[in-house]
C-alpha cells in the first residue's frame, strides 16, 4: 500500500546508525523521512533530545531517501551536545524540525572554492557535492586543529578536483590555517565562488583574503537559534548595515558584508550559563557512575 | 433583590507574594461567588452582549444556567460556541467585548462574564471533561496549519462535524501563542494542555515539529487533503531600528517569553535552555506583550523594571487589568518616553539606553495623538537587559513559499469574510489574515472559516 508522506511526519526520530569520528565529534544517522525528502544542501534542523532539553540548531551532511534517515555530524562542546553523543543506535530523540533556512544558492559558477573548518565541513559536503553536480570545478580546503579533526576528508575527495588540508599544529598537512592556502590560491588563480562554513574567526579570515580579489564569498554563519523559523530573532546578524535573522534569510550571507565581531560576541552570550550547565551535567555522570560503582562493589562483598 | 453594583472581587495572588512565583495571579471564583456575580445579570431579552462576543456565546443563556447552579450545563452552553473557554475567560479583553455592551455596566459595574466563563470551565475541568456525541464520519480531510487560538478552533469546529482534521505545528508543542508567548502567570500551561486534549480528544491529529513550508509544502498537503486552512498568526517581531539592538542583552519580547514559557527558563538547569535574567530592565512598549514581559523579568528576580511607552497611560494598547497588575507588581512606567541609542561595554553588553521626552501632537491614522520629540531632552537610564515589545509581524514562511497566494502590503494573506483565500481550497484565519490582535478574534476567525469550509465539503461551493 502507498504510505502517505504526510503521516510519515509522527514518526518516532531513531538514531539508526552512530559512528566516532574523533572523541568528541560524532556522526548520526536518524530517522526522519520529510526532513530527508525536502532536504537542500545549506539547510539545517534543530534537535530537542528530550522533554527538558534545549533546541539547538545542527547540520545536515546528507540525507537517504529511500531509509528516510538525515545524517547529521556534531561535536561536543556544551551540555546538550555531550548528552547527544552518549546516545546509542536504537534511542529516539524527542524533536527533529527542518530542513531549516534557506537552500545554499548552487549553479555553475565555473571554479569554486570550499573552504571547511573543524565540523564546518559536515554542512560544506553537501554544498561541494552539490557544485560537483552542477558541473562546477571545485576545489576544497579542510582545515583543523590536529590531525584527528578532519572529517569527511575521503568524501570531500570524491567530489573535488583538488583538496588542501591545514592542521593548526602541523600533525597532518600543511601546518597553519585554510585561509593561508586560500590567499595564495588566490595569487596564482582566479576563482569564481568562495564557499566557507567553519567557526566565525576562520570565516572572517577568508573573508579578509577574498575581498581585495573580489571574490564572491558566501559563509553559512553559526547563531545562536531558539525557533530556527523566524519567530524570536536570538539569531539576528548584521549583514551590509541590515539586521538579518539567520535562520529564515540565511544561514548563508555574503561574507564581506557579515559583522563576524558581533557574531561572535552574540555568540559568548549564554558562556555563563553554558559552563554551569556542563558542570552540573559532569556532576551528574560522576554521581551516577559512583552509584553504579559502589552497586558493584556491594555484589561482590 | 437589592443591585449589587460592583463585580464580584475574584481572588488575586498578593503583589508582594506573586512577583517571586510563576504561579497564576487570578485565583478564580468559588461556586459561591459564581452564584453571586450570576445574579448580577438581569438576563435582558435583546442580550446586547452577544454582538459584542466574536463567537457569540450565549452568554445570558449560560449564565441562567449559572444561576439555576446548573454549571455542567453551563459550560456545555458555552461550547456550544467556544471550544477554549479556560483559555478566553482569562485572555479575553471582555471590557471591549461581551462586558462592554452589558446592560449593568451602563449605570455600574458589568457582570464578570470572562470570569463566569472562566469559572465554569474550571468547574468541568475538575470534574472531567464531557465529550459532544461523537459525529458520523464525512471522510473528508482537512490540514489545519499552525496550532494556536485560529488552528484549535477551527480544527474543533470541524471535527464535531464529523471530518477528520490534522494540524500541523512547527514547535514543538501545540497551542501557538498560547504556549509560547502568554506566561503562566497569566495562562497557566495546564489549562492550555487541557483544552488541546479537548480537541485532540474530538477526533484531531496534532503532527508537531512540521514546518509547513519547509518540511512538507502547502502543494503536499492539497494533494492529500480537500480543504487546508492556515492560522499561521503573527510571530515575527518587530525590532526599533536604533544603534545598538543587537548588544547582548537585548532580547525581543518574543524570544524572551518563548524561552521562559515555551522552554521553560526559568527553571534553568533543570530545563537546558537559558535566559538573561536582568537587574535593571527596559520593556519598549505598552501592550500586553510589552506587561508580560515587563512582569516576567521581575518574577526572575529584576530589582528595577520599566516600561517605556512613546505616548500617554491613556493611549496603552494594554488591556486595563494587566497595567493594574503590572503596576501593582512595582513595574515602572517612563511614559511619553521612546529610545533613541542603546550603548554596550566593552564586552558588547548593554549598558545604557538614550531616551527621548515626547510630547503628543494631532492625531495620527489610528486616531491616536501622534507622538513629537522634544528637542533636547534626552537622558539615559542605565539597564542591563532590554525588552522590545513593539509588536509582531505575520509570518511570512506560507506567502513566500506559496506561488499564487496574494497578499496585502502587510504581508497579510488576502481573505474574503469566510477567510477564503485566492487559493482554491485554502482558508486562512487569526493574525495570519488580520495582523497581531486577539486570542478571541482569531477563535472567531476560526469558527467562520470551519462553517465555510464545512459548507464547501458539504456542497462543493
Amino acid at each position: 500500500m502507498e504510505r502517505s508522506i504526510v503521516s510519515d511526519g509522527d514518526k518516532m526520530y531513531r538514531i539508526t546508525h552512530k559512528e566516532e569520528l574523533c572523541e568528541t565529534v560524532k556522526l548520526f544517522d536518524i530517522e526522519a523521512p520529510l526532513i530527508a525528502k525536502n532536504f537542500k544542501p545549506g539547510q539545517f534542523l534543530i534537535v530537542r533530545i528530550d522533554e527538558t532539553g534545549e533546541r539547538i540548531p545542527l547540520t545536515i551532511v546528507d540525507t537517504d531517501r529511500i531509509n528516510g534517515t538525515v545524517r547529521i555530524i556534531f561535536q561536543e562542546v556544551g551540555k546538550t551536545t555531550k548528552k547527544l553523543g552518549m546516545l546509542r543506535p536504537g534511542d529516539t530523540l524527542q524533536d527533529v524540525t527542518g530542513p531549516l533556512g534557506k537552500p545554499a544558492e548552487i549553479e555553475k559558477f565555473g571554479k569554486v572554492v570550499c573552504v571547511g573548518g573543524g565540523v564546518g565541513v559536515a554542512p560544506l559536503y553537501p554544498q561541494a557535492k552539490a557544485f560537483k553536480e552542477a558541473g562546477n570545478e571545485v576545489i576544497s580546503i579542510l582545515g583543523a586543529r590536529r590531525k584527528e579533526l578532519i572529517i569527511l576528508e575521503d568524501e570531500i575527495r570524491k567530489v573535488s578536483d583538488r583538496v588542501y588540508i591545514t592542521t593548526n599544529d602541523g600533525s597532518y598537512g600543511r601546518k597553519g590555517f585554510v585561509s593561508d592556502v586560500l590567499r595564495e590560491l588566490l595569487e596564482k588563480e582566479k576563482f569564481d565562488r568562495v564557499v566557507t562554513i567553519g567557526p566565525a574567526v576562520m570565516m572572517m579570515a577568508v573573508a579578509m583574503v577574498t575581498k581585495p580579489h573580489n571574490v564572491k564569498t558566501i559563509a553559512s554563519l553559526n547563531a545562536i537559534m531558539v525557533d530556527g523559523t523566524g519567530m524570536c530573532g536570538a539569531c539576528r546578524v548584521t549583514v551590509g548595515g541590515e539586521t538579518k535573522f539567520t535562520c529564515v534569510d540565511g544561514p548563508d550571507f555574503d561574507a564581506h558584508l557579515v559583522d563576524f565581531r558581533e557574531l561572535m560576541e552574540r555568540q559568548k552570550m549564554y558562556i555563563s550559563e553554558e559552563i554551569r550547565a556542563t558542570e552540573a551535567y559532569k556532576e551528574e555522570l560522576e554521581s551516577a557512575l559512583l552509584s553504579v560503582y559502589s552497586l558493584l562493589k556491594q555484589r561482590k562483598g | 433583590m437589592p443591585i449589587i453594583k460592583e463585580k464580584t472581587k475574584m481572588k488575586e495572588q498578593d503583589p508582594k507574594e506573586r512577583i517571586h512565583n510563576f504561579y497564576e495571579v487570578a485565583l478564580g471564583y468559588s461556586p459561591e461567588e459564581a452564584l453571586r456575580e450570576a445574579d448580577r445579570c438581569l438576563q435582558c431579552k435583546n442580550a446586547p452582549c452577544i454582538k459584542g462576543c466574536p463567537v457569540n456565546i450565549d452568554i445570558p443563556g449560560f449564565i441562567k444556567l449559572i444561576k439555576d447552579g446548573k454549571f455542567d450545563e453551563a459550560i456545555q452552553k458555552i461550547k456550544e460556541k467556544n471550544n477554549l473557554p479556560g483559555i478566553t475567560g482569562r485572555v479575553c479583553p471582555q471590557e471591549e467585548q461581551c462586558e462592554k455592551y452589558c446592560t449593568m455596566g451602563k449605570k455600574f459595574e458589568p457582570v464578570g462574564i470572562g470570569r463566569l466563563e472562566r469559572f465554569v470551565s474550571d468547574w468541568e475541568t475538575k470534574k472531567g471533561i464531557k465529550l459532544p456525541e461523537k459525529p458520523v464520519p464525512t471522510g473528508k480531510k482537512v490540514a489545519i496549519v499552525g496550532s494556536g487560538p485560529a488552528g484549535l478552533t477551527c480544527a474543533g469546529d470541524l471535527a464535531k462535524l464529523g471530518h477528520s482534521v490534522t494540524i500541523f505545528e512547527s514547535l514543538h508543542k501545540p497551542g501557538g501563542v498560547l504556549i509560547y508567548g502568554i506566561p503562566e502567570f497569566r495562562l497557566p500551561k495546564k489549562i492550555v494542555e487541557n483544552e488541546v486534549n479537548y480537541i485532540k480528544k474530538l477526533g484531531v491529529e496534532i503532527k508537531t515539529d512540521v514546518v509547513v513550508g519547509k518540511t512538507i509544502t502547502l502543494e503536499e498537503l492539497l494533494d492529500e487533503y480537500d480543504a487546508i486552512f492556515i492560522g499561521t498568526g503573527a510571530g515575527l517581531p518587530r525590532f526599533l531600528g536604533i544603534p545598538g539592538e543587537n548588544l547582548n542583552g537585548v532580547y525581543s519580547a518574543n524570544e524572551f517569553l518563548t524561552r521562559v514559557n515555551l522552554m521553560k527558563a526559568y527553571r534553568f538547569p533543570e530545563y537546558d535552555t537559558p535566559v538573561k535574567k536582568g537587574k535593571r530592565v527596559a520593556v519598549i512598549g505598552a501592550g500586553n506583550v510589552a506587561m508580560d514581559s515587563a512582569r516576567t523579568a521581575l518574577r526572575l528576580g529584576a530589582e528595577k523594571v520599566y516600561i517605556v511607552y512613546r505616548r500617554s497611560e491613556k493611549e496603552m494598547p494594554a488591556r486595563n487589568e494587566e497595567i493594574e497588575h503590572a503596576k501593582e507588581e512595582g513595574v515602572e512606567f517612563l511614559l511619553l518616553t521612546t529610545p533613541v541609542r542603546i550603548t554596550g561595554d566593552e564586552n558588547y553588553w548593554v549598558k545604557q539606553m538614550k531616551c527621548i521626552k515626547m510630547k503628543l501632537g494631532e492625531p495620527d491614522e489610528s486616531g491616536r495623538r501622534r507622538p513629537i520629540p522634544i528637542e533636547g531632552s534626552e537622558f539615559e537610564i542605565d539597564v542591563d537587559l532590554i525588552i522590545i515589545a513593539i509588536g509582531q509581524r505575520p509570518n511570512p514562511l506560507i506567502p513566500q513559499t506559496v506561488k499564487g497566494l496574494k497578499t496585502t502590503k502587510w504581508g497579510t494573506i488576502e481573505v474574503d469574510e469566510n477567510g477564503r483565500t485566492s487559493l482554491d481550497r485554502v482558508w486562512a484565519g487569526g493574525d495570519i489574515a488580520t495582523g497581531a490582535a486577539t486570542v478571541i478574534a482569531a477563535m472567531g476567525a476560526g469558527k467562520r472559516a470551519a462553517a465555510d469550509i464545512h459548507k464547501y465539503l458539504k456542497t462543493g461551493e
